[in-house]
């Protein structure tokens, strides 16, 4: 139970440790930043994280349900503050909360798609559940409960993983990839052509849940690294620039889970090299300029025309 | 009194188990899809009962009949996606839904997300291997093999123009043109047509036609297209279903497509013109799908 809350609290002054990294040596501190253990198991951890989240991401933009991925960063945070209330890891709600989450939306919806009604009523109440959780756990008979937990999971806490939790991390972001990957193409038959697929034999209903429980894994997890607020953007805006900068379907998986990546790095960077400047932010400042820029390309009906006139 | 549409004009009674009779010559091969007094139930409702037909390969064959009588849903039995309520089916001399991909499918009235940046080519290549386990490597060995049959199939189609374009932003037509070439690309069997002319112009209904009736013909695939208005493809045709409610006939269209038929199976006065430039025009039968229904439901 001790070990549960320090580990809650050490995560909840993550981004605090990196101011103190970078002050408490007198010159020469960003240096120091780099050498920490700390942001050695944030790159590890954040490197797998984004891949997993770049790979899921295009599959949800794909299938325009970005909401979902919207609904399961509310229930991340209530699931979080509903283990920490009850005396739990902290991950441990976050996971199992995503893909019971996860289940039920895909229950609920038509072939293992949640439609937008069911969700947009689900996660308002979800969310108002993380609040009166984090209240029990503040307020608790122990009197230990801290309201830094709660902005721990709002933001994350990258900085915060000491190795062992690193490398949890890194095993199930890993796990996330393989299964996307193997699943990758009856899932875009499923996606792009539902009936065909269900023809032809793709366990269309089968994959839609797996995918939607893949999501739920992948909020969990991305929750460490960027919050539960911001968890959003990792999922959409490298998917969502993938998208818009190729029209091969699988040219734009991969895209997507390299752009993923480079953001998290160039992120951690920023962050290492300014102090004042969170992680979680400078992930998402990165994700977003890049999605940004892609709508500074020229429109890409003149290139496509282009190649038909080539071919 | 039958001016020959096609040149099948046995004259043999019409009944509903004309198809079988029509060329039961000795030596004939095998039908390839098979209806021995099919009948379906969805939602509780009889759609049509006593549905015998034969198709053999390289026989075109249209469904016909109006709205809301259950053609999509015979083409759904024929997939195995819907259970039929009685009777035999046999396809490719297996039970409906387990010939896999020797069968190609088109579904009714799809059309894209006009912002979905996926190249029609590639929704093409999912007919060949969208139903197969992780992503496409770089550098196998059939890629190249697979990559020659999709512009193949792209060029049978006529689609190689716009086969690179977002197929969101092709037109209904071209969407439609690319989603028949993803039927036809494993080579299938069996090619289960529904409503493919639907969205097309006139010229370009007997454009498609004619590639539907040339693939049939020449490559011996047994096709079933339901089609809303038998004309564009007249003269293609070997064999006709007719489905009206509750029942159906089937045999050449000479022999379905006339009124004392057509009477017969509504039960009521039904009229078959011919126009000067050999179209034919069907009078008098009941098209309100809701209001025939409701008659008869309960
Ligand atoms: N899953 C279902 N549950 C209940 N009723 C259904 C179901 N599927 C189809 N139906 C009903 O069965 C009838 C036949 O449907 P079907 O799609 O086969 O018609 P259709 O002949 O193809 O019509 P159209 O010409 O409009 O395409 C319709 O009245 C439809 O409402
Ligand atoms: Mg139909």
């Amino acid at each position: 139970m001790n070990a549960l809350l320090a580990s809650a609290s050490a995560s909840a002054s993550a981004s605090a440790s990196v101011a103190s990294a970078a002050t408490s040596g007198a010159s020469g501190m960003t240096t120091s930043v780099w050498a920490q253990p700390f942001f050695h198991h944030a790159l590890l951890a954040g490197t797998f994280i984004a891949l997993a989240a770049g790979l899921v991401g295009y599959f949800l933009v794909l299938r325009a349900q970005v909401f979902t991925g919207d609904a399961l960063s509310h229930v991340a945070f209530t699931g979080a503050m509903a283990a920490l209330a009850g005396g739990y890891d902290l991950r441990l709600g976050l996971f199992v909360g995503c893909v019971l989450v996860a289940l039920l939306l895909a229950g609920v919806g038509r072939r293992g798609k949640a439609d937008d009604v069911v969700i947009g009523s689900a996660f308002a109440w979800v969310l108002g559940l993380g609040s009166f959780f984090l209240t029990l756990y503040t307020t608790s008979a122990s009197g230990l409960g801290d309201g830094g937990a709660g902005t721990s999971v709002l933001f994350g806490s990258i900085f915060g993983l000491d190795g062992g939790q690193a490398l949890v991390a890194v095993l199930v972001a890993l796990a996330v990839a393989v299964a996307v990957l193997l699943i990758a193409r009856p899932l875009l038959f499923a996606t792009l052509d539902e009936n065909v697929a269900a023809a032809r034999g793709v366990p269309v209903k089968a994959l839609g849940l797996g995918f939607l429980v893949l999501v739920g894994v992948t909020a969990g997890e991305a929750t460490q690294a960027v919050g539960s607020l911001l968890l959003l953007g990792l999922l959409a805006a490298p998917a969502g620039a993938a998208v818009r900068l190729t029209d091969r379907p699988f040219h734009g998986l991969a895209l997507a889970a390299g752009l993923a990546v480079g953001e998290m790095w160039a992120g951690l960077a920023l962050s290492a090299w300014i102090p004042q400047c969170p992680p979680s932010f400078a992930v998402m400042a990165a994700a977003t300029a890049v999605y940004a820029a892609t709508w500074l390309r020229p429109r890409r009906a003149s290139r496509s025309s282009l190649v038909v006139a080539r071919g | 009194m039958n001016p020959v549409v096609a040149p099948t004009s046995q004259p043999s009674a019409p009944s509903a188990s004309a198809a079988s009779g029509a060329s039961g010559a000795s030596g004939a091969p095998a039908p390839v899809i098979g209806l021995r007094g099919a009948a379906v139930r969805v939602g509780g409702r009889t759609l049509w009962s006593g549905v015998d037909l034969d198709v053999r390969a390289g026989e075109f064959t249209a469904v016909l009949g109006p709205n809301g009588v259950g053609k999509s849903t015979l083409v759904k039995v024929l997939l195995g996606i819907v259970p039929a309520a009685s009777g035999e089916i046999r396809v490719l001399d297996r039970r409906p839904g387990e010939a896999g991909s020797r069968v190609g499918y088109l579904p009714q009235r799809r059309s894209f997300d006009p912002d979905l940046r996926i190249r029609g080519i590639d929704v093409v290549r999912l007919g060949l291997d969208g139903d197969r386990w992780g992503v496409p490597l770089p550098f196998s060995r059939t890629r190249r093999d697979e990559r020659e049959r999709i512009a193949e199939v792209v060029e049978l189609v006529g689609a190689s123009a716009y086969a690179h374009r977002p197929i969101g932003q092709c037109s209904g037509g071209e969407q439609q043109r690319l989603l028949i070439a993803q039927a036809l690309v494993r080579r299938p069997e069996v090619l289960l047509l529904d409503e493919p002319l639907d969205s097309l112009d006139l010229p370009n209904q007997s454009a498609v036609a004619a590639l539907i009736g040339r693939i049939c013909h020449q490559e011996r695939v047994a096709v079933v297209m339901v089609a809303h208005d038998v004309n564009p493809i007249l003269h293609h045709l070997d064999r006709v279903v007719y489905i009206a409610e509750g029942g159906a006939v089937s045999g050449t269209p000479d022999e379905v497509i006339d009124s004392d038929t057509l009477t017969r199976l509504y039960g009521t006065p039904v009229e078959v013109l011919r126009t000067r430039d050999g179209r034919l025009v069907v009078v008098g039968q009941p098209e309100a799908p809701a209001v025939h229904s409701d008659r008869h439901a309960g």
